[in-house]
C-alpha cells in the first residue's frame, strides 16, 4: 500500500475517533481533544491525498488548505479552553450534566 | 445500565463506524496520481519569482483566505479576552521569578527564538516558511518570558498589546485596499512591488500572531507559585 | 475602474477594518464607532443590490486571478438578497443594542469587558463574507468566522446557562466545521477544483469521492443550520444569548449556512446529483415544521419559544429541494417562496427577539405565565409581537403569507401536493402557539407592581416593532425580491418566475 493510500485511511480512522470522542466522550476536555483528532484527520486526508501528484513537489493547495485549516484549529481549541475554565470557575463542573460528574 | 442508556452510549460509535466507512470507500475510489491544481501553481510560481509555492498560493493567489484566517485568529483572541476574568488578567505576573534553571534557559532560548522567527519570516519565499510559522515561535518565546518570570507587565500597555493584536490584520486590509487604489482588483498586488508588499504583511503578521498567542495563553492563565522553584 | 466594481469587496472589508478599529479604540468609544461602521457597511450592500438589479450577476476575482487558482466573489440577486437581509437586520441590531446595553464607563466597560461592538462587527462581515464567496474552501474560513463570533457573542454575559449553551454550540460548530472540510478535501482529491461554477460543470459526471464529499459538505451545513434531527444545540443557545445576540442568531446565523446548502445543492450540482438527498431534505424540513412547532406550543419562557419557533421556521427553507427537481415553473415559485420567507422571518424573528429582551428588561424575567397584562402596560411590545406572528402564521398581507402561499402552490402544482398540507399544519401550529402568548399578553394582569423602566429602554422598543411592521407588510416588496431572485444563478437558467 502507498503511502498516498495509506495516510488517508489513518486520516480517516483519527476522524472518525474523533467523531465517536465528541459525541460519546462526557469530560469536556476530553472532547475538546476529540476536536483535534478531527482536525488531525482531515489534514492527514488532505495532505495524503495530496501526495498523488507527480510533479516535483506535491500539490501545493492542498498544504496550503492545511496550513489555514491548523490555525483555524489552534484558533477553535483556544475558545473551546477558554470557555471550559470560565466555566468550571462558574459551577466547578467539568462536564455538562452535574449525573455525569459523578460518574467521572 | 439500563437499556436507554446502553443504546445513547452506542449511537455515537454507530456514527462514526459509518462516517470511517463512508470516508474510506470514498478514499479507496480515487486514482492512485493526480496533478490538482499543482502545473498550474507552479506556472504562477515562476512568474512571479516566488520559489515557495505554499507561498504563492497562501499570500498571492489565495490571499483572500489568508486574510480571513488572520481575522479569524484576531477573532479567537478578542473572544477569549472577553471571557477574561479581570480586567488586569493581561498584566498580571505570572510568576515572580524564575528557579536558576529555568531562568539560564530562557536567557539562551528566547534570543535564538527571535533569531529563528526573523530567519523563518525572511527564508518563507524560497523554503518552507513564513508569518505564521514565525508567528508562532514567537508566541512561544513570549509565553517562555511570562511563565520564567522575566517578562514586566510594564514594558507593554494596553493600547500597545491591543494594536500589536490588530495591526496584522489592519495592514493586511490596508495592502489589499491598496491595490484597489493602485487601479487593481482586491489583493492584486502591482507587479513591480509584489515581493515587498509580501514581506510587509508577513513582518506585521508575525508580531500579531505571536502576540495573540500570548494573549490566548495569558487571558486563562492562573497566577503561579509565589516563590521560585514551587 | 470605478468604486462600484468594487463594491461587494466593500461589504466585506468596511465591517471587518471596522471590527479592528473598534477593538484599537477601546471600549467606551467603540459604539460610536460601530454605529459608524454600520451604516458605511449598509449603504455598499444596498449599491450592490440595485447594481445586481440593474445590471446582473457580478463577479469579482479577488487578486485578479479568477478560477480555478483564485477566489472569485459573485455576487447575484440570491446573494443581493440575503446580503440586504443581514444588513437590515444588522442595522436594527445596533441601534437596539446601543440602547440595550449599559452606556460604559470607566469602571464597567460593558458585557464581555466592553467587546461586544467588535464581535459584532466580526460576524456581520463574516455573514457577508459567507454569502459573496463562490470558492468551497473560502466557505470553510467564513463558516469558521461566523461560529466563532457567535460563540463568543452567546457566551458574552458569561452566565452558567449562557456558557454551557456556547460550548454546546461550539462543540457542534467544530463538528459541522471539520466535517465540512473533509468533504472538500474529498471533493478536490477527486475533481482539482475549488471554484463552485468550475465544479458545477466538472461534476456533471460523478464520481464516488465527489459525491461523498459534497453529501459530507451537505450534512455538515445542515447541522449549523440546526435542521431536524440536527437541531439540539439551537434552543438554548438561541434562548441563553443576549437579546441583540439572540436576534442575529435566528435571522442570519442559520440563515449563512443555508444559503451555502441552496448554492450547493442547486447551483453548483446538476439536478438530482446526490439521488434522493432532495426528497430527503424536504422530510427533515417537513419534521422541522412540526416539531418545532410542537416544542414551542410546551414552552414556558418567551425566548425558548422564539427559539423553537426557529427550528420550525427553518424548515420551511428546505421544502424549496424537492420542488427543484420539477424545474420549471414550480422551481421558481419555489425558489422565490423561499428567498421572500428567508427575509420576512428574518425581520420578524429579529423583531420578536429584540422585543424578548425588552420585555426582560421591563418585567425582570421572561416567564410567559407571569406576563399576563403586557398589552395593557407595554402596548408597543404586544403590537410587535402581534405583528411578527403575523408572519409566523402566514396571514395575509405579511411577508410569511406571500412565502407560505408560493410554496405551497409550487407543491400543489407539481403533484407532490403534501409538501402543500405541511405547509398549511405549519401555518395552524404557529397559530397555536402565537395565540397562546398574544392571549396571556391581553389578559387582565395580576397585582404584581410594574417594576419602572430606564427610558433608553422604552425608547428601543420601536426597533422591533419597526422590524415587525417591515415583516408585516413585506408582501409589497415581492415584486422587487422576484426581480432580484431572476438575476440568482438558479432562476437565469430556468428563464424567469412564472407571474
Amino acid at each position: 500500500m502507498n503511502p498516498a493510500t495509506l495516510y488517508p485511511l489513518a486520516g480517516a480512522f483519527l476522524f472518525a475517533t474523533g467523531v465517536y470522542g465528541l459525541l460519546a466522550r462526557k469530560h469536556l476536555l476530553h472532547k475538546v481533544i476529540s476536536g483535534n483528532f478531527l482536525g488531525s484527520g482531515v489534514f492527514l486526508v488532505l495532505i495524503g491525498l495530496a501526495g498523488r501528484s507527480s510533479a516535483e513537489s506535491p500539490d501545493p493547495v492542498p498544504q496550503a488548505m492545511v496550513l489555514t485549516g491548523i490555525v483555524v484549529t489552534v484558533a477553535l481549541t483556544a475558545l473551546a479552553l477558554a470557555l471550559i475554565k470560565r466555566y468550571h470557575t462558574a459551577t466547578g463542573l467539568t462536564t455538562f450534566d452535574p449525573v455525569d460528574e459523578e460518574q467521572l | 445500565m439500563s437499556d436507554r442508556r446502553r443504546l445513547a452510549a452506542l449511537l455515537p460509535a454507530i456514527v462514526a463506524a459509518a462516517v470511517l466507512a463512508v470516508i474510506v470507500r470514498a478514499v479507496w475510489s480515487l486514482p492512485p496520481e493526480a496533478e490538482g491544481l499543482s502545473v498550474a501553481v507552479s506556472r504562477v510560481a515562476a512568474e512571479s519569482g516566488i520559489d515557495n509555492k505554499i507561498t504563492v498560493v497562501l499570500l498571492d493567489l489565495r490571499g483572500y483566505d489568508t486574510l480571513l484566517e488572520v481575522a479569524v485568529l484576531m477573532l479567537a483572541t478578542v473572544a477569549v479576552l472577553s471571557l477574561r476574568e479581570d480586567r488586569d488578567a493581561l498584566y498580571r505576573r505570572i510568576s515572580e521569578r524564575a528557579a536558576p534553571v529555568l531562568a539560564a534557559l530562557t536567557r539562551l532560548l528566547v534570543p535564538l527564538a527571535l533569531v529563528v522567527a526573523v530567519h523563518l519570516v525572511w527564508v518563507g519565499a524560497v523554503r518552507p516558511g513564513g508569518a505564521f510559522q514565525a508567528g508562532a515561535v514567537l508566541g512561544a518565546a513570549g509565553i517562555l518570558l511570562a511563565l520564567s518570570g522575566y517578562a514586566r507587565p510594564q514594558w507593554v500597555g494596553r493600547g500597545a498589546m491591543r494594536s500589536a493584536l490588530a495591526v496584522g490584520l489592519l495592514t493586511f486590509l490596508g495592502i489589499a485596499m491598496l491595490s484597489i487604489v493602485a487601479g487593481g482588483e482586491l489583493l492584486e498586488y502591482p507587479e513591480q512591488s509584489r515581493k515587498t508588499l509580501i514581506l510587509v504583511i508577513e513582518v506585521l503578521l508575525t508580531l500579531s500572531i505571536g502576540a495573540s498567542l500570548v494573549s490566548l495563553f495569558l487571558s486563562s492563565a492562573s497566577e503561579g507559585p509565589k516563590e521560585a522553584g514551587r | 475602474m470605478s468604486l462600484l466594481e468594487h463594491l461587494p469587496v466593500l461589504a466585506i472589508v468596511v465591517p471587518l477594518a471596522g471590527a479592528a478599529m473598534a477593538f484599537v479604540t477601546g471600549p467606551r468609544r467603540s459604539a460610536l464607532e460601530c454605529a459608524a461602521t454600520s451604516v458605511l457597511t449598509l449603504v455598499p450592500v444596498l449599491l450592490l443590490a440595485a447594481r445586481v438589479l440593474d445590471s446582473g450577476p457580478q463577479r469579482y476575482a479577488v487578486g485578479g486571478w479568477g478560477g480555478p487558482l483564485g477566489i472569485v466573489l459573485l455576487a447575484d440577486g440570491t446573494a443581493a438578497l440575503f446580503l440586504v437581509l443581514i444588513g437590515i437586520v444588522g442595522m436594527a441590531v445596533t441601534v437596539y443594542a446601543a440602547g440595550y446595553f449599559p452606556t460604559p464607563d470607566e469602571e464597567h466597560p460593558g458585557p464581555g469587558h466592553g467587546l461586544f461592538w467588535t464581535l459584532w462587527l466580526f460576524m456581520w462581515a463574516s455573514l457577508n463574507a459567507l454569502v459573496l464567496t463562490a470558492d468551497v474552501f473560502n466557505v470553510y474560513v467564513c463558516l469558521e468566522l461566523v461560529g466563532l463570533s457567535a460563540v463568543a457573542l452567546v457566551t458574552l454575559t458569561e452566565g452558567a446557562e449562557a456558557l454551557r449553551a456556547g460550548m454546546r454550540y461550539l462543540f457542534a460548530s467544530i463538528l459541522g466545521a471539520m466535517t465540512y472540510l473533509l468533504g472538500v478535501s474529498l471533493l478536490y482529491a477527486s475533481t482539482g477544483l475549488l471554484d463552485m461554477e468550475m465544479l458545477s460543470s466538472a461534476l456533471k459526471t460523478p464520481s464516488v469521492a465527489s459525491s461523498t464529499g459534497l453529501a459530507l459538505m451537505i450534512a455538515a451545513l445542515l447541522l449549523k443550520t440546526a435542521l431536524v434531527p440536527m437541531h439540539f444545540w439551537l434552543p438554548t443557545a438561541h434562548a441563553a444569548a443576549p437579546s441583540p445576540v439572540s436576534a442575529a442568531l435566528s435571522a442570519l446565523v442559520v440563515k449563512g449556512s443555508f444559503f451555502v446548502v441552496l448554492r450547493l445543492m442547486l447551483d453548483v450540482m446538476p439536478p438530482g446529483h446526490l439521488g434522493g438527498a432532495d426528497t430527503l431534505l424536504g422530510v427533515f424540513g417537513a419534521a422541522a415544521i412540526v416539531w418545532g412547532s410542537v416544542q414551542a406550543l410546551v414552552q414556558t419562557r418567551l425566548k425558548l419559544l422564539v427559539a423553537y419557533s426557529t427550528v420550525a421556521q427553518v424548515g420551511y427553507l428546505f421544502l424549496v429541494f424537492p420542488l427543484a427537481g420539477a424545474g420549471g415553473a414550480v422551481l421558481s415559485s419555489a425558489f422565490l417562496g423561499t428567498g421572500v420567507h428567508a427575509l420576512s422571518h428574518g425581520l420578524a424573528k429579529a423583531s420578536m427577539f429584540l422585543a424578548a429582551g425588552v420585555v426582560l428588561k421591563r418585567f425582570g424575567h421572561d416567564r410567559i405565565a407571569d406576563l399576563a397584562g403586557v398589552a395593557r402596560r407595554a402596548p408597543v411590545l404586544a403590537a410587535t409581537f402581534a405583528l411578527a406572528g403575523v408572519t409566523m402564521m402566514g396571514l395575509p398581507p405579511s411577508g410569511g403569507f406571500a412565502a407560505k402561499w408560493l410554496i405551497a402552490g409550487a407543491s400543489i402544482t407539481s403533484g407532490d401536493w403534501w409538501w402543500a398540507a405541511v405547509v398549511v399544519a405549519g401555518g395552524l401550529l404557529a397559530a397555536a402557539y402565537m395565540f397562546r402568548l398574544l392571549a396571556t399578553f391581553m389578559a387582565s394582569p395580576g397585582d404584581a407592581p410594574e417594576p419602572a423602566a430606564p427610558l433608553r429602554v422604552v425608547r428601543t422598543e420601536w426597533v422591533p416593532l419597526a422590524l415587525a411592521t417591515a415583516s408585516f407588510l413585506l408582501v409589497f416588496a415581492v415584486p422587487v425580491v422576484t426581480q432580484l431572485a431572476e438575476a440568482g444563478s438558479v432562476l437565469a437558467r430556468v428563464g424567469g418566475v412564472a407571474p
